[in-house]
């Protein structure tokens, strides 16, 4: 069954095009929706076509990590939540979601998006923490580059809540009016290997033909984080192509924000 | 709020409820879905199945089983990030969601499988439970699940004397006496699936107090009931 769609998937590649009328290199439709959840500090709405996922932010105090005592917290989770998808149950973080959350969080810490200095308070006692969390709402394919992106636009969005110093407690009915110290736009685009075509934004079918697939997260010309993915090896030519077509997404791909 | 006015702190009515918004179909990969607004407490709900339940053993060849999961997201309370995973309040939420649905279910309709009921909540203010359990019998319904009778739920409640319809957080955390008693009703029937109740009471007060949870459960039934045709009247025969 799997392999007569992919047979067919692929004769419509062959003619540079998807099942769904895309070119082999086009997104679905994207759509960014702000301030979806007014208790989260930021929050955000991504939706690729029929892929729908929601991300927010909740700012705390705590102590710094060991090995960064002068730097803010920043976490990411994700639920693949077994409303999304039927291939989705519940119970304890799959695999597949704890690599998505890291993914996502990698592109972020590794471009230096967020400035974590700003966020201590006092050094190696209070610093702010940022819980990123991603939960998916109906899940049909490219999880990761819409979960990147939510998440970015969720902090882009987000305001930092008032810290009560004499109480050391956070006041969350006291939103600031200021936003978190970001100066850079990590964005994540995934390029999907079937055969020998590349694609973007696959569909959950599509993905599940795929080979391999390769996450670039870059901005400005410059590669932050890298994963690899699927049961197939890439070779050095594969990657070369799938960066540079992943790089010119990208760019398209900030305009949302 | 002021005892002798008749006016609430947001504005309301004793009896009137917080504006109400709905939809049903909003995710494509579920067999049903819909989503609750009322005020700032939103719902979604996913329905998957009748399908197969595992592990095995938990089949029930008489009958299917409902399978009821309340979530709230991390970022969707007014305080603290809620710890994803199931905690104590959530668990019995679920519990008291499946019992308030399955009064209009027939699950002998299918012997051995399951019929998944996920309720997500974006945004929470008060209610959720209700929200959610509205959500998900527009969700059952939209999955085109045989159902008896629909099921609407609201918190009614006495804050400092006063009976009130679809307490707000704000109420809910008054000082002084409140009362928060989440009810659900099958509208056709008057029933109730759902009773719970945080507070002090007298029996006269319960009884009326129920009486303005079935009244109102009525109009957030209309709602429902509009939702699911509007979708099914406008658009015939493109799905399924």
């Amino acid at each position: 069954m799997m392999n007569r769609t992919r047979s067919h998937m692929l004769k419509f590649f062959e003619k540079g095009m998807r099942f769904d009328g895309r070119k082999l290199d086009e997104f679905r439709e994207v759509s960014v929706e702000y301030g979806i959840s007014k208790n989260a500090e930021g929050s955000a709405r991504v939706k690729f076509g029929d892929t729908e996922v929601m991300a927010g932010i909740k700012m705390s105090v705590e102590k710094p990590y060991p090995d960064t005592p002068g730097e803010g917290n920043l976490m990411v989770g994700v639920e693949l939540s077994p409303m999304s998808s039927p291939d989705f149950e519940t119970g304890p973080p799959s695999s597949g979601a704890v690599e998505l959350a890291r993914v996502v969080d990698r592109g972020i810490r590794e471009s230096k998006a967020m400035d974590t200095k700003q966020l201590c308070i006092e050094k190696g006692v209070k610093v702010w923490s940022t819980a990123i969390d991603i939960v998916t709402i109906n899940a049909d394919g490219n999880l990761i580059d819409a979960s990147a992106l939510a998440a970015f636009a969720a902090l882009k969005e987000a305001k930092m809540p008032h810290y009560d110093a004499d109480a050391g407690a956070v006041d969350y009915k006291k939103k600031t009016s200021k936003p978190l110290p970001l100066s850079k736009v990590p964005i994540a685009v995934t390029v999907y290997k079937v055969g020998n075509y590349c694609i973007v934004d696959p569909t959950s079918e599509e993905e599940d033909v795929a080979d391999a697939r390769l996450t670039v997260t870059s901005h400005g010309g410059k590669i932050n984080a890298l994963q690899k993915g699927g049961n197939y090896p890439l070779s050095i030519e594969d990657i070369e192509k799938m960066v540079s077509l992943s790089m010119k997404k990208a760019q398209e791909l900030e305009r949302y924000l | 709020m002021d005892k002798n006015s008749d006016k609430r702190t947001d504005g309301r009515k004793p009896e009137e409820l917080r504006p109400i918004s709905a939809r049903v179909g909003i995710i494509r990969k579920a067999d049903g879905s819909a989503m609750f607004r009322i005020g700032d407490t939103i719902a979604y709900a996913a329905v998957y199945g009748p399908r197969e339940l595992y592990p095995k053993f938990m089949q029930d060849p008489t009958k299917g089983i409902l399978r009821c999961r309340y979530n709230m997201m991390p970022f969707s309370g007014s305080g603290d990030r809620v710890r994803p995973g199931p905690s104590r309040r959530s668990t019995e939420i679920s519990l008291v969601t499946e019992k308030a649905l399955l009064p209009v279910l027939n699950l002998e309709e299918f012997p051995n499988a399951v019929l998944d009921v996920f309720i997500d909540l974006p945004q929470t203010d008060a209610g959720t439970r209700c929200a959610g359990i509205c959500a998900a019998s527009m969700a059952l319904a939209d999955a085109g699940i045989f159902m008896r009778d629909m099921v609407s739920a609201v918190a009614v409640g006495m804050v400092n004397g006063r009976l009130l319809a679809d307490l707000s957080y704000e109420e809910e955390s008054t000082e002084g006496e409140v009362s928060d008693m989440p009810v659900a009703f099958t509208p056709k029937t008057g029933e109730l699936t759902l009773l719970q109740l945080d507070g002090g009471v007298t029996k006269t007060e319960l009884i009326k107090a129920l009486e303005l949870g079935r009244k109102v459960c009525r109009e957030i039934y209309s709602v429902q009931k509009a939702t699911l045709k509007e979708k099914y009247s406008g658009e015939s025969g493109e799905e399924d």
